[in-house]
């Protein structure tokens, strides 16, 4: 058997896959939360939530309506895109003028209130999601087997972070959220409806946390907890990469995956803290992350 | 139906707070279709607390702003922007994370009849040179240009433009001149604040002159000199 550094490299390539997989969740996460620290000025500690939202929609999609995978991945990010708007028009609006520290509070409160109650309508444990049929089974890639949905999560995940940055960095729409981002009202006043935008922005976020539970649903179980597990190491991505950058937390996250995923190999004790060593040394050397300005 | 009016924009008894404090205490002003109005007076006059209530970027007003007869007090300022006004505001309002070419494109047309791309580029020829570096790596003569520049594509007729020659060496203070000289013939109407009165003299009509949140006096160009010593007064210079 071949080995690299002592390690056989089915497991090398194993473990590298698994972190490239939870590396495309970070990323779409992270991702959701740049986009809507940006603009609102928010932390977004409902995010985990809504992650999880996403995988549950698209159970009750399925349970109750025969709806498959591929509807669901249609239809679940604007349903739960949609209870973000309504947040953010009835709630996080009238936060925009106070400290951080609000948003936050809100948003840490409301996540614990969903939690709460898909926890008392479906329990703690797990609920299975069956792959879509097209997606089952995997390939011999020579040096490794990659099972297909796995790989198209990778896909679509890259797709999806490339895609947003490319509207964001490179079109007209893009230029508005950029420029909203920076002196909101200077640019309401060149005639654009801001406080519209900042509601379809943060559904946008929503919406991307949502397709990333969808996408999740498969892979691990569909539970309440699921994003609350998950969210802490995306905070520490979002750190890592630097508040608000795009790209930065595209790449924060996909690298941190593949990090988490050797140390795996290479140290398997570390594997749960080395996240957090990044951060405590990122944040010492450069505290508005790898990616962040200075404000 | 719109109503006959008699001025493009008309304040009656403006009042402007921000949070707390009560900063204009009734303002009176007119401007009337292509005039040249500048509104004159110390530091904490109120100048641009009156530029920013018409553009509707202040969120407590009261009293009465008619624009082409139409009552605008009450509409935020996306809504006002629909009628055709556009502001350059004092800091200049050039944003970091576009380029020179995406901040000049970034106002929306709200009418037809903006100046085309290479009008702007013939009265800004710098902005064509740079158009792809970062907007605020220009020099702070170019990123005036800019400001000026971007609000003049979207058809906007009245322009509001906040001490437009803050800061700028003298070459670049005329070029400006020159510039609002030619924009007054296109048709344009502009509301100026300034503080610096000799620039004023070169491009204006009319001065309003403001003490303590009010228009306290309102003086013709063409009566300027007569009333240098009134104006020193006022102006404590």
């Amino acid at each position: 058997m071949t080995e690299i550094f002592g390690v056989p490299t089915q497991a090398l390539f194993g473990q590298l896959l698994i972190g490239l997989i939870n590396g495309s969740f970070y990323a779409l996460l992270s991702l959701g939360l740049a986009v809507i620290f940006g603009l609102l000025n928010i932390i977004n500690f409902t995010h985990g939530a809504q992650y999880m939202m996403g995988a549950f929609v698209a159970y009750l999609l399925g349970s109750k309506l025969g709806l498959g995978y591929w509807w669901s991945l249609l239809l679940v990010p604007p349903i739960v895109g949609a209870t973000g708007m309504l947040i953010e028009r009835l709630m996080l609006s009238k936060l925009y003028k106070l400290d951080h520290l609000y948003g936050l509070l809100l948003t840490f409160g409301l996540a614990l209130i969903i939690q709460g109650l898909f926890r008392n309508e479906f329990g703690t444990s797990g609920l299975p999601f069956s792959m879509p049929a097209e997606l089952s089974g995997g390939r011999n890639l020579g040096f490794m087997f990659l099972p297909n949905y796995r790989g198209w999560v990778i896909v679509a995940s890259l797709v999806i972070c490339l895609g947003t940055w490319f509207v964001i960095e490179k079109t007209k729409l893009g230029s508005y959220l950029r420029a909203a981002t920076e002196n909101p009202a200077l640019v309401q006043a060149f005639g654009i409806n801001v406080p519209r935008m900042i509601t379809l922005t943060y559904g946008f976020g929503v919406a991307l946390a949502a397709l990333a539970g969808v996408m999740a649903a498969p892979i691990y179980q569909v539970s309440p907890q699921m994003g609350a597990d998950l969210i802490i190491v995306v905070f520490a991505v979002v750190v890592i990469g630097g508040m608000g950058s795009i790209l930065g937390s595209i790449l924060t996250g996909f690298g941190l995956g593949i990090v988490e995923g050797l140390t795996k190999v290479f140290y398997p004790e570390a594997s749960n803290t080395v996240i957090f060593v990044i951060m405590a040394i990122v944040l010492a050397a450069k505290p508005a992350g790898l990616f962040g300005t200075q404000k | 139906m719109a109503e006959a009016f008699k001025s493009l924009l008309e304040v009656k008894d403006l009042n402007a707070w921000y949070g707390e404090s009560h900063i204009l205490h009734g303002v009176d002003f007119e401007v009337n279709d292509g005039e040249v109005v500048t509104l004159l007076g110390r530091n904490g006059a109120g100048k641009t607390t009156t530029l920013k209530s018409v553009m509707g970027m202040v969120e407590r007003r009261e009293g009465s702003i008619r624009f082409k007869g139409s009552e605008t007090t009450k509409l935020t300022s996306n809504r006002i922007a629909g009628f055709g006004l556009a502001i350059c505001p004092e800091e200049r309002g050039i944003f970091s994370s576009l380029n020179v070419e995406e901040n000049l494109l970034l106002p929306p047309e709200v009418a037809p009849g903006g100046l085309s791309l290479e009008r702007i580029y013939e009265l800004f020829p710098n902005l064509k040179e740079r158009l792809k570096s970062q907007g605020t790596k220009l020099s702070g003569g170019e990123q005036q240009m800019l400001a000026i520049g971007r609000i003049l594509r979207t058809g906007a007729k009245m322009l509001l433009l906040d001490e437009p020659t803050e800061g700028l060496a003298p070459v670049i203070v005329q070029q400006i001149g020159r510039t609002l000289t030619k924009l007054k013939a296109e048709g344009f109407t502009i509301l100026l604040v300034e503080q610096n009165f000799r620039f004023a003299a070169t491009v204006a009509d009319r001065h309003y002159v403001m003490e303590n949140g009010r228009v306290v006096d309102m003086i013709p160009n063409t009566q300027l000199e007569a009333s240098m010593g009134k104006l020193h007064e006022y102006l404590g210079v």
